[in-house]
């Protein structure tokens, strides 16, 4: 197991209402390890508190109590300096839900500019960041373009482009696809994918499609601010009962072996996370019954 | 029997700017009354221009949009001729004719959007009023009802919705996503339309805030007959819950027909991009795989039973 | 984004788009100052040289151009009408019942027709339609640096004016989003009292304010995330320079001014005083 990269242990929030009091707890006694290069899929139903543990990561949120450590910096001390705060946003970058409201520059590239000029990274650097940043997520040719002629996949990637050009060693994704159409969708996941493997960075993808969840190394689910279920999307689409007890489905593939099992059907293996794991167990299974 | 109509629509967007965009083009296509139909196509297919041409929203800018048989965008000298065989028509001076038809039409026109409810994408943006049931009544206060009236179609789309009583009191402002966007859809079913019309309804919502959303929506149209028309870009959502099913492409009809005969072409449907169920996809690698799935599967219950089948045949094509 | 020509950049490779934008919002004040101190009908039909010669060079459709002077057809109306009818002068034209017309008042109403033309023509030429409001954002804080000596907080006001700038198209669209909601629930805008018209726009500002603050709160979450902190130890992806180009410009501009002004001194035709 390489370096431990996210660290929480007995972690608690409450959000606190206008009088400031603390309302009911968005996360429990929460306890969860993520390493340096994982790519997690963080799932949990609408108030789960999927998001508030995104908030988190970067101290957009302050944790109530218990541990947090992340890129070796403990968020519980009470005494963190703001170049401890910068250095944290900088490696711990965060793409929202709507494209709309975390752009904040009239020009692609200069969007993508935006946090590395706030770092006040040096001219010649910046650009080639920004180029570098935009070439990743494949809009190098709209970089004179108004962002809000674009399509939603497309303003989601400049996002992430301006999260990348901070070069951070983290990237959290915040129901990113949420607002987004299928085409979209595949494309900012594409990206995902390719930032995790290519550029071996740790990636949080906080959703609550099933079928998103099934490309991640590994799903967190949470429920009512707790941790109900840490495994391989394999491991976690074979509870199918204790899924859709929190109202959450399984991928149709998965739910199909389930139902063919209940009919009495013997299929082995536990490959059940993508269809084509999928068309295996069910040939090999065939295969057996033909002789 | 055909509820509406389009018949050779046409509509381009900022046309004159460099900005401009087709559309629709010179599309025709009728849908079926009492019936849940499933427009699908990706963003930019005109889908969505579609919809708001149905309460007039938007006029296209050539062909008809009939509903009942009669064009929404009509003029005193489209309808002039048919009219005038109507008796109260008929005794009247040619002038006084037109007068009394542009004021029908005009009537017309003022009652559409009550006969087309008309659900946008994310409609809890449309919610203002200081508690859920003034907002439910918004609608049905515009049409001029009584208290008495009112408080039943509130009740009743409330019902059908899942919006709980003990939320009618409270503010839209302090509910939850998926509360939201039930109280937006049942300020426009308050209206008892006889077309609804919703575009993607269940965008951003989890499976639970699906579920409610889709069974509220079928629950209404078994319980009124009425007309139901979805745009969504899901083929896996449109395959649980429509009727018939209609595919834009490219401001063109692609494919229209039941449920079973469009998805029937469901490999072509995936050329254009579109995202075809899972199910679908396991039993095209099954069948590369030389064993004999059907084509036609789109729901996991279809596909279970056609796999249980081969399990009992012995499996292989 | 219908019609609405504010803040609308319009691409295009011409001279002045091009131009330094610093550069531009100085010779746009200038030429502010030149029509209001042309008097002379020479030095007017110069100024109309002149802004038809603009639009020519940035390569903005004549069409555009007269769509963003629409909105301000009444005011230019309004001040045409009381020039006609209300200027006195010497040579009486036309009397009839309280109304006399002059000659003068004509001139008058004529070149404040002008006026107002170039100084649309002008502003949206040199500022909004070969600038992008990012350009014009930065040439202002650059502009007002000098300020940050005196404690006013130059970076702050440019942040704030280049968000607005970002998120008009948004809330633009927004806007028609809810109105068409609205109306499908047959919301009526059009008809009644204006206390009645007043009220109906209700179902539309409350869920425009909840969903402009819904957006600034996550905007201002995005934004800490990027690690904003104020404008110190900023850098800048594009940092503006002179260039020779925009001195000869300059000194171009300059000498059109003063010529303008020294225009005066032909009095051929009305001399406005």
């Amino acid at each position: 197991m390489s370096e431990i990269f996210i660290h929480a242990k007995d972690l608690c929030f409450s959000y606190t209402d206008e009088e400031g009091r603390e309302e009911n707890p968005a996360l429990q006694n929460f306890s969860v390890d993520i390493c340096r290069g994982e790519y997690v899929a963080v799932l949990g139903h609408n108030g789960s508190g999927k998001s508030t543990f995104a908030k988190l990561m970067n101290y957009i949120l302050e944790p109530t109590s218990g541990e947090l450590t992340v890129n070796g910096l403990d968020l519980l001390r009470k005494d963190l300096s703001d170049e401890e705060i910068l250095d944290l946003r900088k490696n711990v970058g965060m793409v929202f839900q709507n494209p709309d409201n975390q752009l904040v520059a009239t020009i692609v590239e200069q969007d993508v500019a935006f946090g590395p000029e706030n770092l006040g990274v040096p001219r010649e650097e910046l650009r080639r960041r920004v180029d570098s940043a935009l070439e990743t997520v494949g809009m190098s040719a709209y970089a004179k373009h108004e962002p809000h002629r674009l399509s939603g996949g497309q303003k989601q990637r400049v996002a992430i482009a301006g999260i990348l050009a901070m070069m951070p060693q983290c990237v959290v994704f915040d129901e990113s696809t949420a607002m987004l159409d299928p085409g979209g969708r595949r494309e900012v996941l594409d990206t995902i994918r390719k930032l995790n493997q290519e550029q071996g960075m740790t990636v949080l993808n906080i959703t609550h499609y099933m079928n998103e969840a099934a490309e991640a190394d590994r799903i967190i689910v949470i429920n009512d601010g707790k941790l109900l279920l840490d495994g391989t999307p394999d491991e976690i689409f074979a509870k199918r009962d204790v899924l859709t007890e929190v109202g959450l489905e399984v991928p149709q593939c998965a739910e199909l072996i389930h139902a063919l099992r209940a009919a009495g059907i013997q299929i082995d293996g536990n490959t059940i996370s993508s269809p084509e794991a999928c068309a295996e167990l069910l040939q090999k299974a065939l295969n057996k019954r033909a002789k | 029997m055909n509820k509406i109509y389009l018949d050779h629509v046409s509509y381009v967007y900022s046309r004159g700017t460099p900005y401009e965009q087709v559309a629709l083009d010179d599309v025709s296509v009728g849908i079926r009354e009492g019936c849940i139909t499933g427009i699908i196509g990706h963003t930019g297919s005109g889908k969505s221009t579609m919809m708001q041409m149905l309460n007039g929203l938007i006029k296209p800018d050539s062909g008809k949009v009939l509903i009942d048989g009669y064009d929404i965008n009509s003029t005193v000298s489209d309808v002039y001729d048919a009219w005038s065989e109507r008796a109260e028509y008929a005794m009247l001076s040619p002038r006084k004719r037109k007068k009394k038809m542009q004021q029908e039409i005009r009537e017309r026109k003022a009652k559409l959007c009550f006969r087309v409810g008309l659900v946008m994408q994310y409609p809890e943006y449309q919610l203002f009023e200081e508690t859920v049931y003034a907002d439910i009544a918004f609608g049905p206060r515009n049409m001029g009802l009584d208290e008495a009236e009112i408080r039943a179609r509130v009740l009743e789309a409330a019902a059908f919705c899942d919006v709980g009583e003990e939320l009618l009191q409270k503010s839209p402002f302090d509910l939850s996503g998926g509360q939201k966007r039930r109280v937006a859809l049942a300020g426009v079913i308050a209206m008892r339309p006889e077309v609804l019309v919703l575009d993607e309804p269940a965008a951003g919502l989890d499976p639970l805030g699906r579920n409610y959303i889709f069974n509220g929506i079928r629950a209404y149209q078994r319980k009124t007959g009425s007309t139901v028309l979805i745009v969504s870009h899901s083929m896996e959502d449109m395959a649980r819950y429509s009727d018939d099913v209609i595919v834009l492409s490219g401001a063109h009809i692609l494919r229209q027909g039941t449920r079973e005969e469009v998805f029937a072409h469901v490999e072509e449907l995936a050329e254009t991009g579109l995202d075809v169920p899972q199910i679908t996809h396991l039993m095209q690698l099954l069948r590369e795989r030389g064993i004999d799935a059907p084509k036609n599967v789109y729901t996991v219950a279809e596909a279970a039973t056609a796999l249980k089948k081969l399990f009992l045949t012995g499996g292989d094509a | 984004m219908k019609g609405i020509s504010f803040g609308q950049y319009y691409p295009a490779n011409s001279i002045i788009h091009k131009m330094d934008p610093r550069f531009k919002i100085l010779v746009a004040t200038a030429f502010i100052v030149a029509t209001f101190l042309c008097k002379s009908a020479v030095s007017f039909a110069a100024l109309l040289g002149i802004g038809l010669a603009l639009i020519f060079i940035s390569q903005i459709p004549f069409k555009t151009i007269v769509r963003s002077i629409a909105p301000l057809l009444f005011i230019i109306a309004f001040t045409v009408v009381i020039n006609i009818f209300f200027g006195t002068g010497e040579q009486l034209l036309v009397e009839f019942w309280k109304i006399r017309i002059y000659a003068e008042g004509l001139w008058r109403a004529l070149f404040m027709f002008l006026r107002i033309f170039v100084l649309i023509v002008a502003t949206s030429i040199f500022l909004t339609y070969t600038t992008t409001p990012m350009d014009l954002t930065d040439a202002l804080e650059s502009l007002m640096a000098p300020l940050k000596l005196i404690h006013v907080p130059v970076h702050v006001f440019a942040m704030m004016m280049s968000i607005t700038l970002r998120f008009i198209p948004t809330l633009t669209e927004e806007t028609e989003k809810i109105m068409n909601a609205q109306k499908a629930r047959g919301a009526d805008f059009v008809s009644g009292s204006l206390i009645k018209r007043v009220k109906a726009l209700i179902p539309i500002l409350i869920p425009l304010f909840s969903s402009a603050i819904n957006r600034a709160t996550q905007l201002a979450d995005a934004m800490e995330c990027r690690c904003y902190h104020g404008g110190e130890g900023r850098t800048r992806l594009n940092v503006m320079k002179w260039h020779a180009s925009d001195v000869i410009y300059m000194l171009i501009s300059i000498a059109i001014c003063i010529g303008l002004v020294l225009l005066n001194q032909i009095q051929l035709g009305y001399v406005m005083n």
